[in-house]
Parts: structure tokens; sequence; C-alpha cells
């Protein structure tokens, strides 16, 4: 109780300095800080833990939509939407990747759950759409290969 | 200060669908330049998104995002005339605010 405190202190106190200096605007400390153990995470298992979470169950609810086949791996369009009610964040994950962890999303009240994007894959991979709805974690993944050699199959 | 981000904003109702492409190396910080030395990592941590200084998309991003990053996602309520602003921090600092009025 008494080390909680003292840690709130002294991070708010080391804030504090850094705005007065100028290091930091306002508007950064707004932002989600960025959070380097959930992207260093190396697998999928470390990187939910991260975010906070235990367990997490497979669902009908969330979609992974990218081709089947990309050709190039460092541009791989992948979309991602959920239709569970009060979703709040969303995760894109690249399983074989050296740092799973591609992009998470907080999802205010007002946004729909669906975002696209483009990310990098280092070969064929399982690509894992992870959503928290309702305080429960939910996943979804689809396959996709990647041919390098650009010829396809 | 980075390079100029492209950022499209329709209202189809009461729905805005937001689309971005953001100009950054994304440097993963795992490949060599051609002397064989590392070459160190570049890449956007942090992007909002506001919609008149309301905040709808607030997201994280990893090295794996591809270069030149790609966005896009859909929210209520904005209308035609509003401002749709988005903002980007690198790893090295570097940040970066371009806007967008809603069509």
């Amino acid at each position: 109780m008494n080390q909680n405190r003292r840690d709130v202190l002294r991070i708010s106190s080391v804030l504090g300095l850094a705005l007065t200096a100028g290091l930091l605007k306002p508007s950064d400390v707004f932002a989600a800080d960025w959070k380097a153990n959930v992207f260093e995470a190396k697998t999928l298992e470390d990187a939910v833990k991260a975010l906070g979470g235990d367990k997490f169950v497979v669902s009908k609810d969330i979609t992974v939509n990218g081709p089947d086949i990309a050709e190039n791996g460092a541009v791989v369009p992948v979309s991602v939407a959920s239709a569970a009610p009060n979703t709040e964040f969303i995760a894109i994950l690249v399983e074989k990747n050296p740092n799973p962890l591609s992009a998470s999303f907080n999802i205010p009240a007002g946004t729909e759950a669906a975002v696209s994007t483009r990310v990098k894959m280092g070969g064929t991979s399982n690509v894992h759409a992870l959503v928290k709805a309702d305080g429960k974690w939910l996943i979804a993944s689809k396959e996709i290969k990647v041919t390098l050699g650009g010829c396809g199959g | 200060m980075g390079n100029p981000m492209r950022i499209r904003a329709n209202a189809t109702g009461d729905v805005v669908e937001v689309k971005a492409l953001i100009r950054h190396d994304m440097e993963t910080g795992q490949r060599k330049d051609s002397s064989g030395k590392a070459i160190p990592p570049h890449f956007i941590q942090t992007l909002t998104a506001k919609c008149n200084d309301k905040l709808v998309l607030d997201a994280q991003m990893g090295t794996s995002i591809s270069k030149d990053p790609f966005l896009s996602f859909k929210f209520k309520g904005g209308a035609k005339g509003d401002k749709v602003t988005i903002t980007w921090t690198d790893n090295k600092g570097d940040t970066r605010t371009d806007e967008a009025v809603i069509a």
C-alpha cells in the first residue's frame, strides 16, 4: 500500500519535472505510453499476459481479413473487425514474426471496432486478432501464406 | 518533422470513414546496410486520431507495420466540415500532426 503510494508520487513528480522542463507536451502525456514490454513479447501467450489478460477464447465474433497468399511479405493488408459488444481494444499479431505484436488500438466509444492496416511478415504465418470486449479476451486467426519469390502457390 | 500524411475522411450518414497514408520508413532495426552495419530501428510508436478534439482512435505500433503505414477506421459522431486530426510520435521523439476536413 505504502509502496504503491510512493510509486505514484515518484511517477507523478517525474512527469511533473518533465512537463516543466518542456520535455513532454501535455498532449504526449494524454496519449497512452508505448508499452515496450508488450511489443517485446516473443509469443502470443506472453503478449496476452503483458497486456494484462490471462486466458483468451476463440470467438466467431472476430473476423480477420487478409489475402490467402501474399506475394510480398513487406506489405500485407490486414483488417480486423469485431462484432462483440463493448469492444475496447484490438491488437494484430503475426505469430512467426520476431516480435508478434504489430499494432494495438484502443477503441473509444463511438468508434467502430474495425481497423485496417498493412503489416510486414517474415514468412507464412498465422495472423491473430486479439480483442478485449466486456473484459474478456477473444481471438480469431487466419493463416496467410507468404511467397517472397512472387510466383504464388 | 516527418513527411506530410495524406488523410481522407468521408461521411456516409452518421459514419465517418478515415483513411490515412502516413509517410515513415518504419525501420525494424533488423536490417543491415551494404557495409554490414545494423540499421537502427526507427518506427512510429503511438498515433492518435481526433475529431474536433474528441479522441476517436488511439494506436500503438511496433516495427512490423509496413513502411509508409496505411490505416483506416470508422467512427460515429462526425459531420461534414468537421476536422479530423492525426498525430504520430516515433521512437526518436519525432512527431507530426496533419488534419483533414470531413467531406
